[in-house]
C-alpha cells in the first residue's frame, strides 16, 4: 500500500536526500527515447541563452560576410578622400573616416569575409591534420604513437605566430587568405592532435571496442567506426576556440605587417594602420577591434557553451 | 623518477633537432639576399659580397649549412649576428628583460585571478561570480594588441599613470604597465580555472568532514579547499612562464621592451638566418626544460601522481 508521500512512479517512501533527488536514481522509463549524449547535450543547449546569443551573432556575422551589399552601398576602398583623413562621423558615414579617408564602417563590413575566410580555413587545417595525427597516435600506439607524437612536439614547441612570421616572410610575394591560412594553420594544429590523442586512449579500451574487436571488426574500421565517433566531443570544442583564435591571428600577422596586403580589406589591416594615431583618432583603431572582439567572443561563448553541455561534470558547477 | 626523467631528455632530442631542421630550412627559403641587404641601398663592390659571403658560409649548400650550425650549437657557439654582435650576447641582453616581464606579469595574474577564482568558486551563481564569468570571456576574446593599445592609451596618454614605452635598462616601473596587459588572457584562464577546481574541491567528503568536525569555514577555505584546488592552476601558471619565456613578441613590440620576442622579431623582419635560428634552439630549449618541470611538478603537487620506471 503506497503511502500519500510517494511519488507516483515509487513503489515505496524512501526519505529524501538532499544531494541526489530520488526521482533521478529511482525513475528510468523504460518506454522513452534512448539518449546519447549528443541528444543530452542538445537539450541542454536549448536551455542556455549564451547559446544562443552566441549562435545569432556567428549567424548575423556570416551573413555579413556573404552579402556586404546588403549593409552598405559606399565602397570601402575607391571612395576615400584624403580630406576626410582621420574624420568624424557624417551624413551617409555613420563611423566616420580612416586615415586615408576611407569609410570606417564600409571597411569593417567588407573585412568581414575576410577574417572568416581564414577562421574557416585554418579550422578545416587544424581539425583534418590534428584528427588525423591524433587518431592513428592514440588508437595504434608503439612507434607509430612515438613517430606521431614527437613530430606534434616539434610543431607544438615552435609559438606559432613566430612560426607564421616566418613562413609570411618566405612567401612574401604571395600574401593572400590561402597563403596566411597556411601558415597560421601549419602549426596550430597539434593541440587538437594531443586532445583527440589523450580522449581516444581512453575510449579504445572500452567495452563496446573489445565487442567489435571480438565480433571481428577490422582494426582501421574499429577506429573510424566505434572510436573516433566517441572520442570526437572535445574535438568539436577545441575546434571552436581554434576559430576564434585562427581570426586574432590573422589580424595579429597583419598587425605585425607580414599580414595580407595592405590591398586587401582586413581588420587586422585597419587596426596596424590605425596605431600610430592612437593619441589623434582613436575611434579609427578602436572601431575595427570591436567588430573583431564581438566576433571572437561569439565563438568562444560557443566553445563554452557546448563544452559545458557536453562535459556532464561542469553541469555541476553551474 | 630519474628514469622517467631520462626518458623525457632522449625524446627531447628528436623534437629539438626536428625544431632546429625546420626553422632553418623555413629562414634559409627566405626570399632576398642578407648580405646585399646588409648594405642598405648602396651597391657594395662584388669582392667584399663574396668574402661575406664565405665567412658566414652562405655559399654553401643547405645542408652543409646546417650541419655547421648544429655543430657550432653543440660546442656553445652560438654564431654571431649580420652587426658582428655574438649571439650570445644578444641573448645575454635580452633574456633578462624577458625573464623580468615574465615574472611580473604571471605575479599579477596569479594574484589576482587565483583570489576572483577563489571567491567566484565559493559563491557560484552569485552577481559576482557571473560577473567575473562575462569580464574573463570578454578578456580571452580581446586580442592582446588591442589590450596593449588600449592601456597604453588609457593609464599612459589619457591617465599618465605610466610610461607609454619602457626607456633603456627596462627598469621594473617601466615593465608594470606591459605585465599586466600580458597578464589579462591568463588571468581570464586563472580565474575560469579556479574557480572550477574550487566547486569540485568543495563538494569533496573531506571538506564535509572537516565542517562536521566543526572547523570554521575560515580555516576549511584556506586550508583544506584552496590548497587542494591549486594543483591544477599552478600547473598552468608554469606552463604560461614557459611560453612568456620565448617572449611576447606583440606586447614587446608596442611597448618597446628590448626582450626576446621584440629582438626575435626584428631579426626574422631583417632576414637574418642565425640569429633567429640561435634564438629559437634556446627558446625551444627553454619550453621543453620547463614543460618537463611542469610534470615533475604536477608530482610534487599530487601524490597520486607517480612516474614509474
Amino acid at each position: 500500500m503506497p503511502s500519500s508521500r510517494t511519488r507516483p512512479d515509487q513503489q515505496h517512501y524512501v526519505a529524501p536526500i538532499e544531494e541526489t533527488p530520488l526521482v533521478a536514481i529511482d525513475s528510468v522509463k523504460a518506454e522513452g527515447k534512448p539518449t546519447n549524449l549528443w541528444t543530452d547535450a542538445w537539450r541542454d543547449l536549448r536551455k542556455r541563452p549564451m547559446f544562443w546569443i552566441s549562435a545569432a551573432l556567428i549567424v548575423f556575422v556570416v551573413i555579413v560576410a556573404l552579402f556586404p551589399g546588403w549593409f552598405t552601398q559606399t565602397p570601402p576602398n575607391n571612395d576615400c578622400q584624403l580630406a576626410n583623413s582621420n574624420g568624424g562621423p557624417t551624413e551617409g558615414h555613420p563611423l566616420g573616416f580612416t586615415k586615408q579617408g576611407c569609410d570606417i564602417y564600409s571597411r569593417i563590413i567588407h573585412g568581414t569575409s575576410t577574417s572568416l575566410s581564414v577562421g574557416l580555413i585554418v579550422t578545416f587545417l587544424v581539425a583534418v591534420l590534428g584528427i588525423a595525427f591524433g587518431a592513428f597516435a592514440g588508437f595504434y600506439g608503439g612507434w607509430i604513437d612515438s613517430v606521431l607524437s614527437r613530430i606534434g612536439d616539434i610543431f607544438f614547441s615552435i609559438p606559432y605566430i613566430l612560426a607564421a612570421v616566418v613562413i609570411m616572410s618566405v612567401l612574401s610575394a604571395y600574401r593572400n587568405v590561402w597563403v596566411i591560412s597556411l601558415a597560421i594553420g601549419l602549426f596550430a594544429w597539434p593541440a587538437t592532435a594531443r586532445v583527440l590523442r589523450a580522449e581516444i586512449l581512453r575510449v579504445k579500451n572500452s567495452d563496446f571496442v573489445m565487442a567489435a574487436t571480438a565480433l571481428g571488426v577490422s582494426r582501421f574500421r574499429i577506429l573510424l567506426r566505434h572510436v573516433l565517433p566517441n572520442s570526437i566531443a572535445p574535438v568539436i570544442v577545441i575546434t571552436t576556440i581554434s576559430l576564434a583564435s585562427a581570426i586574432v591571428a590573422e589580424a595579429t600577422l597583419s598587425f605585425l605587417g607580414v599580414g595580407l596586403p595592405s590591398t586587401t580589406m582586413s581588420w587586422g589591416n585597419d587596426i596596424s594602420q590605425a596605431q600610430t594615431d592612437l593619441r589623434t583618432a582613436p575611434q579609427t583603431l578602436i572601431l575595427p577591434s570591436i567588430a573583431l572582439s564581438v566576433t571572437v567572443l561569439s565563438f568562444i561563448m560557443l566553445g563554452e557553451v557546448v563544452r559545458d553541455a557536453l562535459d556532464p561534470k561542469a553541469r555541476a558547477r553551474r | 623518477m630519474t628514469g622517467y626523467i631520462l626518458r623525457r631528455l632522449l625524446q627531447a632530442i628528436p623534437v629539438l633537432l626536428g625544431t632546429t631542421f625546420l626553422i632553418y630550412f623555413m629562414v634559409f627559403a627566405m626570399p632576398g639576399d642578407p648580405i646585399v641587404a646588409l648594405f642598405g641601398d648602396k651597391t657594395p663592390p662584388p669582392q667584399v659580397i663574396e668574402r661575406l659571403r664565405a665567412e658566414y658560409n652562405l655559399d654553401k649548400p643547405f645542408i652543409v649549412q646546417y650541419l655547421i650550425f648544429l655543430g657550432n650549437i653543440f660546442q656553445g657557439n652560438l654564431g654571431t649576428s649580420f652587426s658582428g654582435q655574438p649571439v650570445s650576447d644578444i641573448l645575454a641582453q635580452t633574456f633578462p628583460v624577458t625573464l623580468r616581464l615574465a615574472l611580473l606579469a604571471v605575479f599579477f595574474e596569479m594574484v589576482a585571478g587565483i583570489a576572483i577564482g577563489l571567491v567566484s568558486g565559493l559563491r557560484k551563481g552569485s552577481i559576482f561570480d557571473a560577473s567575473a564569468l562575462v569580464v574573463s570571456l570578454i578578456l580571452i576574446s580581446l586580442p592582446i594588441f588591442v589590450v596593449a593599445f588600449v592601456a597604453q592609451y588609457v593609464f599612459g596618454i589619457q591617465l599618465g599613470w605610466f610610461r607609454t614605452t619602457v626607456s633603456a635598462g627596462a627598469p621594473i616601473q617601466d615593465l608594470i604597465l606591459p605585465a599586466i596587459v600580458l597578464a589579462t588572457v591568463s588571468f581570464a584562464q586563472i580565474v575560469r580555472l579556479t574557480r572550477a577546481s574550487v566547486i569540485d574541491t568543495d563538494g569533496q567528503d573531506f571538506v564535509r568532514t572537516a565542517a562536521s568536525k566543526g572547523l570554521s569555514r575560515t580555516r576549511i577555505v584556506p586550508v583544506h579547499i584552496l590548497r587542494n584546488s591549486l594543483i591544477p592552476v599552478v600547473t598552468y601558471l608554469a606552463v604560461d612562464f614557459g611560453v612568456l619565456m620565448v617572449g611576447a613578441t606583440v606586447t614587446e613590440g608596442i611597448f618597446n621592451v628590448p626582450g626576446v620576442g621584440r629582438t626575435l622579431y626584428q631579426a626574422i623582419i631583417r632576414g637574418e638566418g642565425p640569429t633567429v635560428v640561435s634564438f629559437v634552439t634556446v627558446m625551444v630549449l627553454i619550453y621543453l626544460v620547463v614543460n618537463l618541470l611542469v610534470d615533475l611538478l604536477y608530482a610534487v603537487l599530487d601524490p597520486r601522481i607517480r612516474y614509474a620506471k
